[in-house]
Order: C-alpha cells, then structure tokens, then sequence
C-alpha cells in the first residue's frame, strides 16, 4: 500500500510549495518591470526584460561595496571559526576528566543560553573604545561568539576519535600540534563543513550585529544596505527589488549548487543541540 | 613530564580564545548586569540606585507591552509552526512525486535574510494584498493588515512561520526517517486508522524532535527583531514593538541604557526558564508515551 504513489499529497505539496515560493517569485518579476507595468498587474512577467532597474540600484546603494563588505565578513568568519574552533574544541575534549577543562567545556557552551541583547549595550561601548566599529571587530564577534555553540558540536565528534591514532603519531615524532593539525583536523571535516555552513549563513545574512556595531558608510553589509535604503526605495518599489534581488541571489546559487550539503550540514547542527 | 608538557600545549590553544571570549562575551555581561543596578545613561556620571530599575521594569508600561506582544507572537507562532512543519514533513514522508524538489523549496527560507524577505512580504500585505482586495470587493482584504494595531501582529506571525517552518520540517524528516517501515506494517494489519497510526506509533516515535523543535522554536521567537524591523518597526504605535526591539531603542538611543540593561537580564531569566520548563515537561511526555 506504502509503495503506491501519493498523488493527492503531492499536489497537496506542490500547492504549499507556491506559499513559499511566491515572495522569491514577486521579487523577481518585479524587479525587471518598470513601475506602470506594477501599477498594471504585480504579478504578470514583465514585456521586456531590461535591466534598467539593477543598474540604477546598483550605483545607488553602492552594490558592489555592499557585496565585497559582506563576503569579506564572511569568508574570514567561515575560515578563523573553523580554525580555531575547533582546536580550543579538541583541547577540551581531550581533558574533559580534568576540572579546569571541564568548567571550561560548560563554560563556553552555557553562553548559548545568554540572549545578545543582554551584552549589546555594553558591547557597542567597548567596541567603540577599542576603535573596532568596523568589519573586522564584526569577523573577531563572530568568531567569538560561534565558539559556545561550536565548542559543543566539535566536542562531540573529537570524542568520537579513537586516541590510539594521535598516540602512534607522537611516537614517529609528531609535536602535539602536528598531531592536531596533520591527523585529528583533517578527520573532523564533516564537522567542518557543518560548522562552516552553520556560520556562513549566519555572518551573510545577519542584522542585528552589523547595525549596532559598523559606524561606518563603507561598511554597510547587504542586509544592511536595504535596511538603510528602505525610505528611498518606497517610492520605487522595483528598484527596492532589484536591489533586494541582487542581495539575495548570492546565497539562492549557492544553494541551489549545494543543496544537499547545506540541509544535511544544518539538520547536523540542529539534532546535536 | 610528558603529561606537563602536554598540558602546557593545551593550555596554548585554548587560552587566547578563553582570553578573547571573556573579553568580548563574559565582561561585557557583567557589564550589563553591573549597570543595571545604576541610572546609567549610556553616557556621563552614574550612581548605584540598588534595584530601583528592576522595580521599574515592572512598572513602565512600554517594557510590559514588549512583553505582552513578544509572548503573544512566539506562543502563537511556536504552535503554528509546528503544526504546520509536522504535517509537510508527513507529505514529504510518504511516497509522494518529486521529493527532493519538494523537499528543497520548502528548506529554501532557512537560508535567505530574514530582514530582506521581511521587506518583501512588507510589500505583499501592504501593496499586493489590499489591491487584490479592492478589485475583487473583499472588504477584509481591502486594508493593509499592517495598519492596524490589532492586525499587524499577524504579519509577523506569518513571516515567522513561513521562516522558521524550514528548519523545523528538515527536522521532524529526519525524525521520520528514524522510524521503522514494518512498524507501520504491522500496525496496518491490525486494522489502525491513520489517525491511530499517528497517534500510537508516529508521534511517540518522534517525540525527541517535537521538543527540540518547541524549544528552538520557541527561544527563537522569543527574541525575535528582524522581522519586526521589517514588517513594522515596532508599529503601529508600539504595538509590535518586541523585547529585543525596545532594549535597542530605547537603550541606545532613549538614554535608558541602565534600565534597559534590566530588562535584558530578565529577559535572559526568562528564556533560560521558558527553555527549562519546556525540555522538563515535553521530556517527561516522551517517557510517558
């Protein structure tokens, strides 16, 4: 009976599927029409596809800027929280049977249940005072931060890691941190991966943290351009879309390349909390 | 002496960032949990004025709406979302034609800015919507739900299940996935609905993912801000206006940084409660079932 195919679900499915494709839907079409053809019908195609509206978004929220700032941010986020995240984790987790380490291990990981608008107000300040109001205080933040819920997911899997392959390193010579770099992080690249996909789309599409901590024009990232350009695009609505558009086709190619990865990395993530 | 000099290389790769995190995290904690037990501006001279800000807290009326509506929105939305991801995970789970497409779409809002779709859907109910309503002569439709202090809560809900639905779909699937064939057959022969299905063999099976997903769901909305900002900005009036929304607001630039401060450490208590209570409760179910 199982192996019969659902039709009615399927369709039930698809239908849904319209929901949630139907704002990425308006984006799109809107953003190649002019703003008669919005007025006419939202949701028709436009009758030509020009892109007049991309080319003015684009010089005025000064896209490329805004899309260097944002890649910059994350693609340092991505690789210093793999690099050392993971070894403050293999640290730990080889010492968890000692009480320093221990507290240590609790200590990072109880930070998950610390909301950040309780340390926004004093962070601005300190940030502010150590002259970091800028895209790289926001990678250092990042960094920091990933480590409550990282620490946990990397302490997990070193765990996992029989110690007989590090010990038989050490006697061909291997330093400790020869052992860490050359035999135990090249295993944890599952959890990479995971980790890395956990914190891209967290550092690309976050908010709160570039408002409160760039003071700077130059370093505006995307979410927050559109934030910032709301007020002039509400006279113009396809421009906003343009603009939006642009804003998030980085992060819909990607996924549309590494799907698979991104929804496993992700569950992983979840399912370990 | 191997196991010294060990120890000393562990040391090493733990102790910057241990410096770091307490730096950038631990310190500006206590920070906060400092100043609100002064009348700190964000600026200037302050004085210890003892629990005075955690009194007030209780007593302005704009922080006990903060609350009231941030409690309306995550209760509500943490139900909604879950009722609505388990039932597609259920779809997803049966033999159904293009899964992985399926499957795909529905994981998409998971990663896409929640700010920028936010101003999509800003536009959907304020625009799209009410035009729709007015060329078919829905009154209901007619107005933008955003408008109105008593509608524009719903905008956010909608926003945030359509968001959070995502996470928690892809999750309860890998519930499901748990969940042995020939359980299902044997239940079928002796003739269970598919409701008793459900309720017998499913549910109890996946219980372990209904808590997680009523946690995270729920910690989640709790702080919710992005879609407020979105949406509404807090409006119209206040009547959006989130927790985490007011302790910005009114904390950087309101000069309440001390009572705000305040604020923000209950609201910690409050979350780590709600997360407590939760996980007791659902865990107790689980073993019950």
């Amino acid at each position: 009976m199982r192996n019969k195919t659902n039709y009615i679900t399927t369709i039930l499915l698809i239908l849904g599927s319209i929901f949630i494709l139907f704002p990425v839907f308006i984006t799109i079409v809107n953003a190649f029409k002019t703003p008669a053809e919005t007025a006419q019908s939202i949701l028709s195609l436009p009758s030509t596809w020009t892109f007049d509206n991309f080319k003015t978004a684009i010089e005025m929220t000064n896209f490329f800027k805004a899309f260097g700032n944002s890649a910059y941010v994350t693609f340092f986020t991505v690789i210093l929280t793999i690099l050392s995240n993971s070894l403050v984790a293999y640290a730990i987790a080889r010492n968890l049977h000692r009480k320093a380490f221990k507290f240590l291990y609790f200590y990072l990981v109880s930070a998950m249940f610390v909301p950040f608008p309780i340390i926004m107000l004093p962070i601005v300040k300190q940030m502010s005072a150590l002259g970091l109001m800028n895209l790289n205080g926001l990678i250092i933040l990042y960094v920091v931060y990933g480590l409550a819920f990282n620490t946990f997911l990397y302490t997990g899997y070193v765990k996992t890691i029989p110690k007989e392959l590090e010990e038989a390193a050490i006697v061909d010579g291997c330093s400790k941190w020869g052992v860490f770099w050359r035999i135990i992080f090249p295993i944890l690249s599952p959890m990479n991966a995971t980790v890395g996909i956990l914190t891209a789309l967290w550092a690309w599409n976050d908010f709160l943290l570039p408002l409160v901590i760039l003071s700077d024009q130059g370093d505006r990232t995307l979410p927050l351009v559109q934030y910032v350009f709301q007020s002039q695009f509400a006279t113009n609505y396809n421009l906003a879309f343009a603009s939006y558009l642009m804003a998030l086709l980085p992060m819909l190619v990607v996924y549309l390349f590494l799907q698979k990865r991104i929804i496993s990395g992700v569950t992983q993530g979840a399912i370990k909390s | 002496m191997m196991d010294k000099k060990n120890t000393r290389v562990y040391l090493m790769m733990v102790l910057p960032a241990l410096i770091l995190f307490f730096g950038f995290h631990t310190f500006p904690l206590i920070q906060g949990v400092f100043y609100s037990f002064t009348d700190y501006r964000g600026y200037g001279d302050w004085n210890f004025i003892g629990i005075e800000n955690y009194i007030n807290v209780f007593k302005d009326p704009r922080i006990l709406n903060s609350y009231q509506f941030t409690f309306k929105f995550a209760i509500v939305s943490t139900i909604l979302v879950n009722i609505i991801s388990l039932t597609i995970a259920l779809g997803l789970n049966s033999k159904v034609k293009f899964h992985k497409t399926l499957r795909g779409i529905y994981f998409m809002p998971n990663i896409l800015s929640i700010l920028i779709v936010g101003f999509v859907f800003k536009f959907i109910f304020s625009v799209f919507i009410p035009e729709i309503g007015q060329s078919f002569g829905i009154e209901g439709l007619a107005k933008s739900i955003l408008g109105s202090k008593d509608s524009a809560w719903i905008a956010i809900v909608i926003v945030g299940v359509w968001q959070a639905a995502a996470l928690n779909v892809i999750l309860y699937l890998s519930g499901l996935a748990t969940i042995p064939e020939d359980l299902y057959e044997a239940s079928g022969l002796d003739g269970a609905s598919k409701w008793q299905q459900f309720r017998h063999v499913t549910f109890p099976l996946i219980a372990p993912f209904f808590t997680i997903n009523m946690v995270l769901a729920m910690k989640n909305f709790l702080m919710v801000f992005d879609h407020v900002v979105a949406l509404t900005g807090g409006g119209p009036g206040r009547a959006t206006q989130s927790i985490s929304l007011l302790i910005y607001e009114d904390g950087f630039s309101g000069g309440q940084f001390a009572l705000q401060s305040a604020n923000a450490v209950i609201y910690f208590f409050v979350i780590v409660t709600i997360s407590v209570i939760q996980i007791r409760f659902l865990q107790k179910r689980e073993v019950q079932m």
